[in-house]
């Protein structure tokens, strides 16, 4: 008999009042016990609706199956035939938009834990298995990969596997792209992206860091070295700012400056040289991870802070438990708000003035969109503004590469195996979507890797 | 990590408070144009730094950084000795400085922004064009690279706050007396903020167009956190990305003067404002 619990098994958490004073990670994990209880609510559907969800396929009955009888080693081998990444994936995809929304426990209350579960698989694995990650016997062609991030990472793996000398570039000094300098330890321990970057070397990859494609070396340089094909994953790195008056004053950030500090660069940490800004009254503009991310960090370094978001609850882009999180954690929602332009004294901005808007029409993405309210104009002081209202690609690779073609948002424009308009340059992730999501980053990667060993295959034919 | 360590194979003290050092980097060397910069890291808890290429050797395969001790950061730098390791050292950077068909340009230099126009005056010496450098330093002690700038100047003039070393005055009052006599293709302006400021409202006057290399904070170098940002023609533009040359005419210079001073208020902690080259001078203007 299945566990017909409405409810999913409660995953322990940091207690509220302690974590937003540390960086540890607020989510602790099943126990064995935990986990097992939980697999115990899947019902096994025939169809496997949640697979559908699932950007990359897994199996995730098959596992669920044998965590509920113990065979987590089992467990962790399902997973891993389709995805690479599962402790990041599984503390970090909005799963109630994936896989968990086709549940069919979600109809009569709580979809099953499913990326709960993922996680605690792949954490079991990473403490009890002993990988063999074996060096792979070498098949002489050689592939560079732009950007150690989650789609970067992934198509090396799976290209070192079939025996490709792979070198990644990353312009950073650490591998793990958005993994490192965006989403916090708080969420995503660093020693956890560490543990695959590591995996990979094992395997063969070489990781050189401090390598700014385009500017140390351009990617036709990288074919006169000898490398067959190129797989650009160099995300969506560039912040977008509104255009606003004020918005150079000094604290005023790009999400990206600000996690970039607290992530990449330890600022929280006393004996990292790098600085970061310590408000007192932060607001950050913005409904996305990114802006749940800015705003819990800033609550960890101590402000007051207030999310200002032009659409409404529903419509918050954002992993519905990083909403829940940053809300127990003390940060104030401003919704249907939109600012308009930002004061400053002394070179410092002392407030925001924004508008209450309401929701109108759908627009194209089937949401409503927002309109303004007249004479609704009001200021909230704060001495930080952190802007999160999302990134675009970096032009630096399409304006250093002949042929590279890309849409009217900088995106890189591919066909259906992932080859960017240039022979042999695949490309994926966000710098093809626009900012989306790891899974889908690691899905590109993993689709470019076997189309890029297709067209080595068919040029060596 | 693969860190990319790079070992130091020069370290000399050009005044009490620049230094230059001279490290391997193969790619660096060979890839390097005027105008291009690196970033740095000293050691693992180090901050990201942008220094600006002063000088490149293909064949030894090394790059000349100088900068001057200004904050934790270049402190640390300057206590490593040669063939210690720098952690981290990207680049070349930014956009190369577009000098071809220049015939006749005016280099100013304004204390250790010298560092940053010097490898500007080789190049265009190299590619033939006249050179006319004016260099501004407050006092004769602070004098840097003024044989280099001999070698690559058709006419050099030294100035000083001071009079302690060539003429009493600013480089405005020197560049005035040339504009008043002569005409140039272009000038280029690389000092503290308010130094270039002054020469740009000048040179809007006379009517010849003016590049200026913008400093502001740093951290990635590649365009993605947007803290480099300046107004520039009233757009939004990041220097490390977009610059850091821009046309001096069109920079809004107050605000840059602003936003370089963000995290001087974090004293106990260990910080760099600004660039690392430029701050010393400007607190002083
Ligand atoms: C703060 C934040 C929170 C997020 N939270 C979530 C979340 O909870 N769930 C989720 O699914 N997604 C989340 N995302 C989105 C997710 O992180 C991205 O979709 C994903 O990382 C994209 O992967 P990628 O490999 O395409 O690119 P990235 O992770 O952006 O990696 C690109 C890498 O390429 C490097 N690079 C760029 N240009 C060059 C160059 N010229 N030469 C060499 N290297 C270069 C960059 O330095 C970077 O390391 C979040 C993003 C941010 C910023
Ligand atoms: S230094 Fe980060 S964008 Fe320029």
């Amino acid at each position: 008999m299945p566990n017909m619990n409405v409810k999913r098994c409660e995953m322990p958490l940091q207690p509220k009042e302690v974590r937003s004073h540390n960086i540890e990670e607020v989510a602790l994990g099943y126990t064995k016990e935990m986990a097992m209880e939980e697999a115990e609510r899947c019902l096994h559907c025939k169809h496997k609706p949640c697979m559908q969800g699932c950007p990359v396929s897994i199996h995730i009955p098959d596992f669920i199956e044998e965590v509920k009888n113990g065979n987590f080693k089992e467990a962790y081998h399902i997973i891993k035939k389709t995805s690479s990444l599962p402790a990041v994936c599984g503390r970090v995809c909005p799963q109630e938009n994936q896989c968990e929304k086709y549940c069919v426990r979600a109809i009569k209350g709580e979809s099953v834990g499913i990326g709960r579960l993922e996680r605690f698989v792949a954490d079991w694995a990473r403490e009890n298995l002993q990988e063999e990650n074996v060096k792979p016997v070498l098949n002489g062609h050689k592939v560079a990969i732009v950007g150690a991030g989650p789609s970067g990472l992934t198509c090396a793996g799976d290209l070192a596997k079939l025996g490709y000398e792979v070198t990644v570039f990353e312009a950073l000094h650490v591998a793990g792209g958005v993994l490192v300098y965006g989403i916090p330890e708080f969420r995503l321990p660093k020693k956890i992206v560490e543990h695959e970057v590591d995996s990979l070397r094992q395997l063969g990859v070489h990781i050189e860091c401090d390598s700014v494609i385009g500017r140390s070396e351009t990617i036709d340089e990288l074919f006169e070295e000898g490398f067959e094909a190129v797989f650009v994953g160099s995300g969506a790195g560039l912040p977008n700012f509104m255009g606003l008056e004020g918005e150079n004053l000094k604290g005023v950030f790009s999400a990206n400056e600000y996690l970039t500090r607290f992530n990449l660069m330890k600022a929280y940490d006393e004996n990292s040289d790098t600085p970061i800004y310590r408000a007192k009254k932060c607001v950050v503009v913005g409904g996305g991870n990114v802006a749940m991310d800015a705003a819990r960090s800033a609550r960890r370094l101590g402000a007051e802070v207030t999310i200002v978001y032009r659409r409404g609850m529903e419509e918050l882009p954002a992993r519905r438990e990083e909403v829940e999180h940053a809300m127990e954690e003390g940060v104030e929602f401003k919704l249907l708000t939109n600012p308009t332009r930002l004061f400053g004294h002394d070179g410092w901005v002392s407030s925001i003035e924004c508008v209450e808007m309401e929701l109108g029409e759908a627009d194209a993405s089937g949401r409503r969109r927002p309109v303004v309210k007249e004479n609704s104009e009001f200021e909230i002081t704060c001495d930080c503004v952190i802007m999160a209202i999302g990134t675009s690609p970096n032009p630096l690779i399409r304006s250093t590469t002949k042929g590279l073609e890309t849409n009217p948002k900088g995106c890189l424009i591919v066909d259906e195996k992932g080859m960017t308009t240039r022979k042999g340059v695949f490309a994926g992730g966000d710098a093809v979507s626009g900012a989306a999501t790891v899974i889908q980053a690691m899905g590109a990667g993993k689709k470019c890797a076997q189309s890029i060993h297709e067209y080595i295959s068919n040029l060596n034919q | 990590m693969e860190l990319l360590t790079v070992r130091i194979v020069e370290q000399e003290c050009l005044n009490p408070t620049v230094t230059k050092m001279v490290v391997e980097h193969e790619k660096i060397s060979i890839k390097a144009k005027a105008g291009q910069f690196i970033i740095l890291r000293v050691d693992a808890n180090g901050e990201r730094i942008p220094l600006t290429i002063a000088d490149t050797d293909p064949i030894r395969h090394t790059v000349t950084i100088i900068f001057q001790i200004v904050g934790a950061t270049t402190k640390k730098l300057n206590e490593l000795q040669v063939n210690d390791m720098i952690y981290d050292f990207v680049g070349p950077l930014g956009k190369p400085s577009e000098i071809e068909g220049l015939k006749k340009v005016c280099v100013i230099g304004g204390g250790v922004g010298c560092a940053i126009a010097y490898p500007t005056a080789k190049a265009l010496k190299i590619q033939g064009s006249e050179v006319v450098t004016i260099a501004g330093f407050r006092n004769k002690e602070l004098v840097i690279l003024e044989n280099e700038f001999q070698q690559v100047s058709d006419r050099f003039y030294m100035m000083s706050d001071d009079g302690s070393v060539g003429q009493k005055g600013l480089v405005t009052d020197c560049l005035r007396n040339l504009l008043e006599n002569e005409s140039f293709d272009e000038v280029i302006a690389i000092g503290p903020l308010v130094m270039m400021k002054f020469v740009c409202q000048l040179t809007k006057e006379y009517g010849v167009k003016t590049i200026v290399s913008m400093n502001p904070i740093m951290i990635d170098g590649t365009g993605m956190c947007g803290g480099c940002r300046l107004k520039v023609g009233g757009k939004m533009k990041f220097a490390c990305v977009d610059g850091p040359d821009f046309d001096g005419h069109e920079v809004d210079f107050d605000e840059a003067m602003a936003r370089n001073t963000q995290y001087r208020e974090f004293e106990h902690h260990a910080y760099e404002t600004c660039c690392n080259l430029l701050k010393k001078e400007e607190d002083h203007a």
